[in-house]
């Protein structure tokens, strides 16, 4: 019985893909055609630990060479365009999660792994993550499809280095999902 | 002629404004359509769920069209536009640490606070992972630094890459999607079935 609801689930509940990345394409050349720039995510949360670094020790984040790029006197490093944005994401998300019942708080895996695996193993990915995206300079969204949107060389090189690299170390993380 | 806020036809106070409820059309957009379960996700990786496919394919089929007819009506001037730089390692070996990421952990920066604001605690600790990967890259940014700011090529296009216009570029790039996307339903019909 509970697997037939979860095929009904599997089917229905989501919108058409192509129709998502129908509506995705659009918001992208919206945002082009407004801002002049794409798309982004993890721009936010490295404003964040910006932020975080700069209330906690203010000197190291100053002599740190990173870290200084983005602190400016005038302003918070979280006054961004960005951080407003994934501000917005979550706004946006929450709206269409709460308008299908989907608002839960729960630890989403396969029954094949205990919970405590699965948060490892996010934990584990978010680091890599976050630290590949400040060597590329942009995640998913603001380098490969924002990049990709307007052909950007290095986009499209992220693009694929992105979905190659999931490729690559699929069969090692097979567990926690299949 | 846009980009609007850059050419000043719409005030520099909108901005602030306009990030948020882009923000929250993109939120919208990417939790409808199943972005906010990592399940879902990972499902590209072993066949039994091609939505990411799907999702980020039409979407950059549809803006990379949108955008050169914008540009070719004279709605935007697409040398106006920001174009993400090119450095090649960087690139390359970002991207590779991404996808590691991205299969470890089952989600990427945007789809995870998605995640977040459903209530999915494996997403949360997913972002705290991000930010603590950003902290390990600026604590040991003079090791990352060669590759970060190196084997720069500018804010180069695949035009100035490959020598091919944009028009030839954009219909084989729809085709290698349709065929994709063809390809990943035959791939998922023969995979066995994963319920979430």
């Amino acid at each position: 019985m509970k697997k037939f609801d979860n095929t009904k689930q599997n089917r229905h509940i989501y919108w058409n893909p192509y129709f998502g990345g129908l509506l995705l394409g659009l918001l992208i050349i919206f945002t082009f055609y407004i801002t002049g720039r794409g798309l982004g995510a993890s721009g936010a949360m490295k404003s964040s630990v910006v932020a975080i670094v700069d209330t906690v020790t203010p000197k190291h984040a100053e002599n740190n060479a990173y870290y200084s790029k983005f602190i400016n006197d005038d302003k918070s490093p979280l006054n961004t365009w960005l951080v407003l944005e994934a501000l917005g994401v979550l706004v946006g998300a929450f709206l269409s999660g709460a308008l299908t019942g989907r608002i839960k708080l729960k630890v989403q895996h396969s029954p094949k792994i205990t919970k405590k695996r699965r948060l490892i193993f996010a934990l584990i990915g978010g680091i890599l993550f976050g630290l590949g995206a400040q060597i590329a300079r942009g995640c998913t969204s603001g380098a490969a499809l924002s990049g990709a949107a307007v052909l950007s060389t290095g986009g499209f090189i992220t693009m694929i280095t992105i979905f190659g690299g999931g490729y690559l170390f699929a069969y090692f993380f097979r567990k926690n999902w299949i | 002629m846009g980009p609007l806020i850059p050419n000043e036809l719409i005030p520099y106070e909108w901005n602030n404004i306009i990030a948020l409820l882009i923000g929250i059309a993109f939120g919208y957009i990417l939790e409808a359509s199943g972005f906010s379960s990592s399940r879902k996700l990972a499902g590209v990786f072993y066949g039994y769920d091609f939505v990411v496919l799907k999702v980020f394919f039409t979407a950059a089929i549809v803006s990379i069209i949108g955008l050169l007819y914008m540009d070719y009506l004279g709605y935007v001037d697409i040398g106006q536009l920001y174009i993400h730089p090119t450095y090649l390692w960087g690139a390359i070996i970002g991207g590779i640490i991404m996808g590691a990421g991205f299969v470890a952990g089952g989600f990427c920066p945007g789809t995870s606070l998605c995640g977040v604001a459903i209530g999915k605690i494996d997403a949360m600790v997913y972002v705290v992972g991000i930010m603590i990967g950003v902290f390990i890259f600026s604590e040991l940014y003079t090791f990352f630094e060669p590759i970060y700011n190196g084997y720069f090529q500018g804010n180069i296009t695949l035009m100035d890459s490959l020598g091919v216009s944009p028009f030839w570029f954009i219909l084989f790039f729809t085709i290698f999607g349709v065929v994709a996307f063809a390809a990943s339903d035959l791939v998922r019909k023969r995979v066995k079935k994963v319920f979430y």
